[in-house]
């Protein structure tokens, strides 16, 4: 049997093995998270496209993601404040989703274990609309909503 | 080379909480010049935190992130005098590390 060729198959398949994790995206290998960015997941324009991207199912609606120093008017949408914070178990990951942008998804904090799921940042909104906060944990998802008012657009000029 | 972030990284207990507030235009694809034409985007994609070599956060951000990102977080672990490191990528492939100590 040739050998050589024997491994560069399976080289070659943990290869596509990595790249095929690598585009999903989400929790891409240790190796590649500081350089990949899922670049379908941020062009999506609906929820569920955004979720299919993402490589989630139907999230399902949670008590146990929190939101907080998230104004119900945000004067200006160019810089809006949002503090989300989760209590279900295990939580890998935390995405904002912006219903009214020209792409919904904003965000994607990877939790890794030891650090809080707890996330502060600064969005910008388009106008009035749903922040939803969106949980992965387990390998299940979670999705939490707040309606914030803009009374001056952040995008657009 | 783009300008420096702005970290502060405080000890309390055994959590060692993070702020960070990076200088960056942020620019969305969406907003159009004196002459119409359209200002293309420039956004920062990815952002990781380490901390003894151990990522404690990255994230990936799309052009929705204010100018001038803010964001706080808090891990267990640290001890004063550790080193924080914080890196962003940006759609032009820029990059800015910076470095702070905790508190």
């Amino acid at each position: 049997m040739d050998r050589g060729r024997r491994k560069a198959l399976q080289s070659g398949s943990r290869v596509t093995l990595l790249a095929l994790l690598a585009a999903a995206g989400w929790l891409p290998p240790e190796a590649s998270r500081a350089q990949s960015w899922n670049k379908t997941a941020f062009d999506a324009h609906s929820l569920a496209d955004t979720m299919h991207a993402l490589g989630g199912a139907e999230p399902a609606p949670s008590k146990d993601v929190t939101f907080f120093q998230t104004p119900e008017i945000a004067e200006n949408g160019a810089v809006v404040p949002v503090g989300i914070s989760s209590a279900v178990p295990n939580t890998e990951a935390i995405a904002i989703l912006i219903e009214k942008n020209p792409n919904m998804l904003a965000a994607v904090f990877d939790i890794p274990p030891g650090t809080e799921p707890t996330i502060t940042t600064r969005v910008k909104m388009a106008q009035t609309c749903n922040i939803y906060a969106l949980v992965k944990a387990d390998g299940k998802y979670y999705v939490a909503s707040k309606e914030v008012k803009v009374t001056l657009g952040g995008c657009g000029g | 080379m783009p300008d420096p972030m702005k970290i502060r990284a405080t000890l309390t207990g055994d959590t060692t909480e993070v702020k960070v507030l990076m200088n960056h235009e942020m620019e969305t694809g969406q907003r159009k010049d004196a002459q119409g034409k359209v200002i293309p985007a420039w956004f920062i994609q990815n952002v990781s935190v380490t901390w003894n070599a151990k990522t404690v956060l990255s994230a990936q951000w799309g052009t929705a992130i204010a100018k001038n990102p803010f964001v706080s977080f808090k891990f267990k672990g640290g001890a004063k005098g550790d080193k924080i490191t914080i890196t962003w990528v940006d759609s032009r492939a820029e990059k800015r590390t910076d470095e702070a100590t905790i508190a």
